[in-house]
């Protein structure tokens, strides 16, 4: 029964939001006493998680439950889906346009450090529909 | 904790009880009790963001009175660079060290000398590649403080050298015990920009023990140095330090002294936040070291300074026109680099965790989260919290009542 269940909204294309409900996950997980490096990994993979969202996706919503012995996180977005998921899990491969690089995202780093960072991941994407990323950090 | 250690005070006849300080607080260590603003010391970073928004001039720094250099024979007065700033048209620095000579200080060592010091330090201990990128300086003792408190997987980015002021009053006392002043005749004081800094020294953050007897207000300091300063005829050199040195009084000096080019400078305690989250959030992997400052354009926007920040921060840069770039060097100190770094390190505070048990914590997450969603979310702070979250927080401590939220029925 101990679990908790938290929602938020990720805007689409604003930079400056960009990262707040992570922050929020980031400061929850403090109040519960978890090891910094944990926070660490969880603050990355979700960050870029919402950072993903905001560019390719007009954003979305991120799904958090924290039970006894981890987090999940679910992203989930109605953008334009992944043709290749494969492809988009390699290092440095990026659909990202200048315009977004030149603000310093977009390195194709997002999919992978998500899912270095995490303990279980999962993609699930259909061209049109979106996408949803679901990932565990065990405490 | 010490008592007399707090670095802010309340003037319970000032305060009004209105919400200002306790919405500033990035550490909500404030809550407004019946009608008075009241500090949760545990929680309390240093920052003076209270003493600079309060209205009412309620909030007071802590600091010593200046009577407090007479308790030693032999005085040696350390001043912050940002001292230097705060004085119109100053033909030379010369003239406040000479002043300070003047209004009762047998002696004085700049701090800027010393922050030279720690520049060449800083550089050393970068190049031995142990500490994690991006470094964050340890200058600002409000930016360490919320560290240790909140950014708990930051704390081993923090490089681990001494405070300028540390050094200073080492060298200083070495220099008097030489000259054959006996030890206890000696007593070390800080002319500091800072309540942050008063409690660092009292405390003595990163050292065993204290290595000054005082810690003085420049505002203070100011007023009886202006009385006497114009009088100086003759000015006995006394500077010892470059443009590096007096560089540490602005938000970017410390940065640019080290000759990285990969480096961040932010000042003001919610641009600071801001680049901790980042820095949590893996964004600035990129950048070798990070200076941050509680206050505005750095150690020049202390609340114990007289002038604005930017104004201080202008005549600082005519100042370091006329100096060299550097005078001072390890290597002709004789010093071993450890005297430059921390004796002990910092050690985290648990200041934000619900409850020692997970399970149970996780327990009053669930019930924080209820209550909230019967709360307007407008974070108004009648209630005595700062915001509808820190209320419901209270609530399921048992600290307040549930009852207490002002303004619940109003959209309903």
């Amino acid at each position: 029964m101990n679990s908790l269940h938290l929602e938020f909204d990720v805007a689409g294309n604003n930079f400056v939001s960009a990262g707040s409900a992570s922050n929020e996950v980031k400061s929850t997980l403090k109040k519960l006493g978890t090891d910094p490096a944990v926070i660490r990994r969880v603050a990355v993979a979700m960050y870029e998680g919402e950072i993903n969202m905001v560019i390719h996706a007009g954003g979305g919503r991120a799904l958090v439950d924290i039970f006894e012995d981890r987090i999940k996180i679910v992203l989930a977005d109605k953008g334009p889906g992944i043709a290749d998921i494969e492809l988009a899990m390699q290092e440095g491969y990026s659909t990202a346009p200048d315009a977004i690089r030149e603000q310093g995202f977009g390195a194709g780093m997002g999919l992978p450090n998500m899912k270095r960072y995490s303990d279980e991941f999962d993609i699930q994407s259909k061209v049109n529909e979106g996408t949803t990323v679901t990932l565990s950090v065990y405490f | 904790m010490d008592k007399s250690l707090h670095t802010v005070m309340l003037d319970p006849a000032k305060c009004k009880g209105c919400v200002s300080c306790m919405k500033r607080c990035p550490t909500e260590a404030i809550r407004v009790r019946n009608g008075k603003a009241t500090v949760l010391y545990e929680r309390c970073i240093g920052c003076a963001e209270c003493v600079r928004v309060c209205p009412h001039q309620a909030k007071l720094p802590a600091y010593d009175s200046f009577d407090i250099i007479n308790n030693y024979k032999y005085k040696i007065a350390l001043p912050a660079p940002s001292l230097y700033g705060q004085f119109q048209n100053l033909d030379s620095i010369d003239r406040v060290l000479n002043g300070l000579l003047m209004i009762g200080f047998d002696d004085v060592f700049e701090v800027s000398s010393a922050a030279e010091l720690i520049t060449e330090a800083t550089k050393k201990i970068i190049e031995e590649g142990k500490i994690k990128k991006p470094i964050i300086s340890s200058a600002c003792p409000a930016v360490v403080e919320l560290i240790i408190m909140g950014y708990h997987g930051l704390k081993d980015h923090i490089i681990d050298t001494l405070a300028p002021v540390d050094v200073a009053a080492r060298l200083a006392r070495e220099r008097a015990i030489k000259n054959g002043i006996p030890e206890e005749d000696i007593g070390v004081f800080f002319i500091s920009p800072c309540p942050a800094k008063v409690f660092a020294l009292k405390t003595g953050m990163g050292l065993k023990k204290p290595c000054v007897d005082g810690v003085l207000s420049t505002s203070e300091v100011y007023l009886k140095l202006t009385a006497v300063m114009d009088k100086i005829t003759e000015l006995k050199p006394m500077a010892k330090s470059g443009a590096s040195g007096v560089y540490w009084a602005s938000s970017s000096g410390e940065a640019i002294g080290t000759g990285l080019t990969r480096y961040l400078a932010a000042d003001g305690m919610e641009n600071v936040v801001t680049v901790l989250k980042d820095m949590e959030n893996g964004k600035l992997n990129y950048i070798d070291f990070v200076e941050l400052n509680a206050c505005t354009s750095g150690c020049v926007g202390g609340v114990l300074n007289i002038e604005n920040p930017f104004v201080a921060r202008a005549r600082l840069r005519l100042l370091r026109q006329k100096l060299p770039k550097a005078e001072n060097s390890i290597e002709s100190e004789g010093k071993p680099l450890d005297f430059y770094r921390w004796e002990e390190v910092p050690e985290t505070k648990d200041v934000f965790r619900l409850d020692e048990n997970r399970l149970l914590a996780l327990q009053k997450l669930d019930e924080i989260e209820k209550l909230l969603a019967t709360l307007p979310l407008i974070d108004c702070g009648s209630c005595g919290a700062p915001s509808c979250k820190a209320f419901a927080e209270d609530v399921v401590n048992g600290v307040v009542d549930k009852n207490g939220c002002v303004r619940k029925n109003e959209n309903n």
